[in-house]
């Protein structure tokens, strides 16, 4: 760490020169780079204002605006890849968009090696959803509106990785919240999705509201807040004000992200109606913290105290979603959890600085690859088994469905990082940087990553064995198991292909570090460790946590769920998260809205949940202000008024 | 001015015409009122009273604005910011006043009782119902009230700005009281209303007394002049600031001076609140904007802090009390006095991105708010509106249109992106973080999340809830459409392609003096 | 400001003229005159007319007595600007004369209103 906080400002240089310097005016296939949005937009405006009318050929027209989409994105990759690898940067203007006086925000799309990398995943794994989706959707009446959901999702996301400023970005980063609102409300009229929903929207918005922040800073001290004129402007920047914006966007990245503190919604948000709806969360959405830090990484670069907080969110809630993974029944809720750990190993990763970026960046594709290959794959059990997802439920599905078994189980071996598929060249990479530096962080990080990769592995194991092997515990009539459609299958066989090769392809013949590098920069590290123990030691600890598992679970396995150890009972409740946001922030906002709510009486009455009570018990007791009598309201303008009268007479 | 020598005020015709055809127009709609028959009322007062309102917008951007002047013998200025506040006001005023007719089927407005004068429940109001007795004074009423605010943010006299309140509080109090459900709530609330609001007169003449000590003058431009120079009398000086302010922030609603506005909100016919909270504020803080940059200028440090910490107050109060509210008027009554604060901090930026910002969030928020109260009347349950939360449960399910239209309204209330909201509240923000006030903003922004919450409560309320018992959406006739639609597509427009009326606004921020 | 401004002494000379009377005559009249009671006196005054009787907590008088003031005092402020306008208007010329035939049109207009809507009538 000290070798890297000195070497910071040639880094910062140096990206600087890669990044803003010299994102050229877009020509060819770039100059039309907004078609990437604009056609998955379209269709979502297509099948929401035809309404019933286009209930028939919607869903197929979503599909293939996708795809579209997706071509458009891999012209343009074709064509950035001609070229040297320092001038593969573009950029295209579109509009002005906020012209308030002394500041002009425009509207553009940055095409540079970072966004399309994005934009390849989130067009072809979005695609991929799609079609997955028309053969899982087939049945279901208001399919029309769920493909409308998905493609505004597709574009948001997409907004939210093309655009060329912070503004730009969080109009994709709320468009992509609200999408994600609707799809996992898309059931109604179900309380849990209701809460959940709720839950969800109110995390993101403590992250929005870090985001912004961000942004004013940003703004008052920049006065700019495109990426090109923020990068420029940050060497000559006060090291307060950069920790205050680097936290601040560490806020949103973990709202957005399922980070410690605001992580509790992503295994809510599994209440969702599908496992598609799910995966979009998992794979796509919550990326997108990630995406924002890595993208920030210039403030980041001159800023080792916020990286520092960076990698401790990371590490928490990357040993966090372990530990709950390993209790959870539910099958999706299970793969939430092992989301939020996988995104915790990015989030380390990208908080380690030049030395992480790229694998950062390489573990969010390859996983994207392979946690949307593992959502397809429970949503095929799901279907196949009545949409029950309790695992206790399930057992020695693997004969029945072949396809779903291999290329679940492909996924798996992925997320655990075994020797040759994905998640092994990504992950190990993480957990090796993660040892890089001096002092005692080398070994907190490194460690912490360590173990819970034979965690990962442990959990990843008794999911897969609780599905497909040990004993069944279905009844033939009540469930009768089969093999998904053409429709699902075909996505699943593509996404596993990805997640055993993908990793291959462009780790050890490091394209995906060259492609990066020009943006996000790269610096060589020196672990504590070195790379071949590393490299004993993860697959020692992930053999040891599927032995572990396979020992608990391969025989069978109890339908109700054991009382088990505190620690296990913990986990279930998700390490007592949602006790802890209720002893940190509901009580203490409950009682701060009581404490103001004195002055209001006729408004509140019982339906205000646990306050009606307390407000009815009250009412008494409390002089309340807005108690309708308007003598009291005069007497409150009154003292208003003396009130500032008094004021201003101190001040003078 | 000698004792026996008159001097004639020379007044520009072509400056003041689109306030004297407003007033002009109230007036006929008297006459009308009292020779034209009850049964061809509506049909008569509604196109004039539109007619009205929109030759004047015409004469407003043709002829009035190559008369920027002070006229009047300096008592009206027609300056840039005077014509963007009143032509706001018009348009305003247009879309609500058709929410307002909305007949429903009738000859009558819907929303209003017709037989104001009546007791409810009295024999001579069944009577009056029986003789198909209809209440269109609310047009001149309305009239004279939108004469008042294009008069109230041009007046350049203390004393005009006190005739311009009192002409728009006037017709105000009478809509507030004629509510045709619950008319008891409503009269009550035009009774407090009524109270409050001289009450509220008497702190602002009291300051112009005392300002007039001061300056021996009640012309703004006077007493900015006279603030630099008179030494001695400061004593007066500083409070009459203040008690001027009280008499204006009453009218914007903001903390302290805010708590009619709830009781006002709920108890007045639902398209008259959305009348007040979009076209009254525009008024009272255009009013506000003149007051503070051209009279009190120079006394800009004292009178400065004294409303950060009133703009605090009303976004703070606002939002906090917004979270328990249970009746969606009462809701949306708290969420306007959260939105004046978010203008106070714009207006208090004391520079041009802080006035267009300021003349831009009034717009933007006056187009939502008009469409949302529009859509609040139509939510019917056992003959009344449907105004408490319970009585919206599964909207999103019985009538997707109404539920996602004033979702996306809420939204926009939240200042979520591509949403006029959003725009209006950056520019305000960036304002006040340009100028130093970083707290303000930060403040602003925290309290934004509060209300998001309140907001996504009432989405998920009628998206995710079982459809309650008995209510039901009453289908409007196009003047609702209209209304709403206007409101709710240009609270889209602004947020994706806001530049236009933003250079307008920003070519707005020059005050004559 | 050179020394005490004295323009407003007379104001407070006569407004303490005004009080000192007001107080002199409550006292004179308490002091000098007959103190005889009967019912009528203790009655409300009432123009002549038989009081119309009073529930309780001071009652509620009918609101056309409140219509028949307010049209009342729309013309005497009429007439209020009248006088000074009919003392002065060879001075102040056309202008002025416009303005007042306006300004008693809108009166005439409430006036109208008032008539057709019957608010002259007393049932």
């Amino acid at each position: 760490m000290q070798t890297l906080a000195t070497s910071v400002p040639g880094l910062s240089a140096l990206a600087t020169s890669g990044d803003a310097g010299v994102a050229h005016n877009a020509t060819g296939v770039a100059s039309v780079g907004w078609l990437i949005i604009a056609l998955p937009l379209l269709g979502a405006a297509i099948l929401l204002i035809g309404g019933r009318r286009t209930d028939k050929f919607g869903p197929y027209l979503a599909v293939a605006l996708s795809w579209a989409a997706f071509v458009v994105g891999l012209l343009l990759i074709i064509q950035v890849h001609g070229l040297n690898s320092g001038d593969r940067a573009f950029h295209k203007h579109l509009f002005s968009w906020i012209p308030t006086g002394g500041f002009n925000l425009d509207f553009g799309l940055l095409m540079d090696p970072l966004s399309l990398a994005f934009v390849m995943l989130i067009t072809f794994v979005g695609s991929l959803i799609l079609v997955y989706s028309l053969g899982y959707m087939a049945h279901d009446p208001d399919r029309r509106k769920f493909f409308a959901y998905m493609n505004l999702f597709i574009a948001s996301m997409l907004t939210l990785v093309l655009a060329d400023s912070y503004l730009g970005l969080f109009v994709g980063w709320e468009g992509v919240g609200l999408a994600s609102y609707l799809l996992i409300g898309f059931w109604n009229y179900n309380p849990e999705f209701a809460s959940a929903a709720n839950k969800a929207f109110f995390s993101n918005r403590v992250g929005d509201f870090g985001f912004l922040l961000a942004i004013f800073f940003m703004f008052s001290a920049f006065g700019r807040v495109d990426f090109a004129g923020v990068d420029a402007a940050v060497p000559g920047t006060g090291k307060g004000t950069l920790i205050g914006i680097g936290l601040f966007l560490l806020l949103a990245a973990c709202g957005k992200s399922a980070q410690a503190p605001l992580q509790a919604w992503l295994g809510d948000a599994m209440a969702g109606p599908t496992p598609v709806s799910a995966l979009i969360h998992a794979a796509t959405m919550v990326t997108a913290g990630v995406y924002l830090i890595v993208r920030s990484h210039v403030i980041f670069d001159a800023t080792p105290d916020a990286r520092l907080a960076v990698c401790i969110v990371g590490a928490f809630t990357l040993m966090f979603g372990a530990i709950v993974g390993c209790a959870k029944d539910d099958l999706k809720k299970a793969l939430a959890a092992s989301t939020m750990s996988q995104i915790g190993y990015m989030v380390l990763a990208a908080g380690l600085g030049p030395v992480g970026y790229v694998f950062a960046i390489f573990h969010l594709l390859t996983h994207g690859f392979f946690k949307a290959g593992l959502f397809l794959g429970s949503g095929s059990v799901m279907h196949a088994m009545n949409d029950t997802i309790n695992m206790r439920r399930f057992g020695g599905l693997w004969w029945i469905m072949k396809v779903t078994w291999v290329t679940f189980g492909l996924g798996f071996l992925a997320i655990i990082g075994f020797p040759g598929l994905s998640g092994f060249w990504s992950k190990d990479k993480i957990i090796e940087m993660a040892f890089v530096g001096s002092g005692w962080r080398p070994w907190v990080f490194g460690l912490t990553a360590l173990i819970a990769a034979g965690i990962t592995a442990f959990y990843m194991t008794r999911l897969f064995i609780m599905t497909f092997h040990s004993n069944p515990r279905w009844e033939k009539p009540e469930f009768d198991p089969h093999e998904a459609p053409m429709t699902m299958k075909v996505p699943m066989i593509v996404l596993a292909l990805g997640s055993a090769f993908l990793g291959l392809i462009l780790g050890p013949t490091n394209i995906i570090t060259n492609w990066l590098e020009p943006v996000v920069g790269r610096q060589e590290g020196h672990a504590v460790l070195s790379a071949p123990v590393l490299m004993i030691l993860t697959f020692v600890l992930m053999v040891a946590g599927i032995w572990w598992a396979w020992r608990l679970y391969w025989v069978e396995v109890p339908v109700t769920p054991p009382v088990g150890t505190p620690l296990t009972r913990l986990a279930r409740r998700d390490l007592g998260q949602d006790d802890f946001n209720e002893a940190a922030f509901q009580r203490p906002g409950l009682h701060l809205t009581r404490a103001l709510v004195f002055a209001d009486n006729r408004g509140v009455d019982g339906a205000v949940g646990g306050l009606a009570a307390f407000i009815g018990g009250t009412a008494e007791r409390l002089r309340r202000l807005q108690n309708g009598f308007v003598r009291s309201y005069a007497l409150t303008m009154l003292v208003g008024v003396v009130a500032i009268l008094g004021v201003l007479l101190v001040v003078q | 001015m000698a004792a026996d020598s008159f001097v004639q005020a020379h007044i520009d015709y072509g400056a003041v015409a689109p306030m004297l055809i407003v007033f002009g127009t109230a007036m006929v709609g008297i006459l009308v009122e009292a020779f034209v028959p009850r049964a061809s009322r509506f049909w008569v007062q509604l196109p004039l009273a539109i007619a009205g309102m929109v030759v004047s917008l015409v004469v407003l951007v043709t002829i009035s604005r190559g008369h920027e002047v002070i006229t009047a013998g300096g008592a009206v200025v027609i300056d840039a910011p005077a014509l963007m506040l009143q032509g706001t006001v018009l348009v305003l005023s247009i879309i609500a006043l058709l929410a307002m007719a909305e007949p429903l089927g009738t000859r009558s407005p819907d929303a209003f009782t017709q037989s104001g004068a009546s007791v409810p429940g009295s024999p001579a109001e069944a009577n009056a119902v029986r003789l198909g007795a209809t209440s269109t004074e609310i047009f001149p009423l309305t009239m004279f009230a939108v004469g008042g605010m294009m008069l109230f943010p041009s007046a350049s006299n203390l004393l005009v700005v006190f005739i311009a309140l009192e002409v728009l509080s006037l017709p105000l109090y009478i809509l507030t009281g004629l509510a045709r459900r619950r008319r008891l709530l409503s009269q009550e609330a035009s009774m407090k209303y009524f109270l409050l609001g001289a009450f509220s007169s008497a702190f602002f003449i009291f300051g112009a007394a005392l300002i007039y000590g001061f300056a021996g003058s009640l012309d703004f431009d006077a007493i900015n002049k006279a603030i630099g120079t008179n030494g001695g009398m400061d004593g007066l000086l500083a409070p009459g600031v203040l008690l001027v302010a009280v008499g204006l922030l009453f009218k914007a609603g903001a903390v302290p001076f805010h708590s009619w506005t709830p009781d006002v909100y709920q108890g007045a016919p639902t398209p008259v609140s959305g009348f007040m909270a979009a076209c009254t504020k525009v008024a009272a803080f255009g009013a506000l904007l003149r007051i503070f940059y051209v009279a009190f200028e120079s006394l800009r440090w004292t009178w400065q802090p004294v409303l950060a910490i009133v703009a605090l107050l009303t976004m703070v109060i606002g939002a906090v009390l917004s979270v328990v509210q249970t009746d969606i008027k009462r809701l949306l009554a708290y969420s306007s006095i959260t939105h004046a604060g978010f203008v106070l901090v714009g207006l208090i930026a004391l520079n041009t991105v802080g006035i267009s910002g300021t003349l831009f969030y009034l717009a933007a928020y006056g187009f939502s708010i008009i469409a949302a109260f529009a859509l609040v009347a139509l939510v019917r349950s056992g003959g009344t509106e449907a105004t408490h939360l319970s009585q919206w449960a599964g909207l999103g399910k019985t009538n997707p249109l109404l539920a996602g239209t004033f979702s996306f309204l809420l939204l926009a209330f939240a200042g979520i992106p591509l949403t006029s909201g959003f725009v209006a509240k950056f520019a305000i923000f960036s304002a006040a973080v340009g100028h130093g006030a970083t707290w303000l903003a930060v403040v602003g922004m925290a309290m934004s999340a509060v209300t998001a919450f309140v907001y996504v409560k009432v989405i998920v309320l009628m998206y995710f809830s079982e459809p309650a018992e008995g209510t039901a959406v009453v289908t409007p006739s196009a003047l609702t459409g209209i209304s709403v639609a206007v409101g709710t597509v240009l609270t889209l427009l602004l947020g994706i392609i806001p530049a236009p009326l933003f250079e307008m606004t920003q070519h707005s921020t020059l005050f004559l003096r | 400001m050179n020394g005490p401004d004295y323009s407003y002494a007379p104001l407070l000379f006569f407004a303490g003229i005004g009080a000192a009377f007001a107080v002199f005559s409550v006292f004179a009249a308490s002091i000098a005159g007959p103190k005889r009671y009967n019912r009528a006196k203790a009655d409300a005054y009432e123009c002549g007319i038989q009081p119309s009787p009073h529930a309780e907590g001071g009652g509620r008088v009918p609101i056309k007595y409140y219509l028949t003031a307010m049209l009342f005092i729309v013309f005497d402020i009429e007439s209020v600007f009248l006088y000074p306008f009919a003392v002065s208007f060879d001075r102040m010329g056309l202008f002025a004369l416009v303005e007042m035939v306006l300004f008693v049109v809108t009166v005439f207009i409430a006036y109208a209103y008032v008539w057709r809507r019957g608010g002259l009538e007393w049932d």
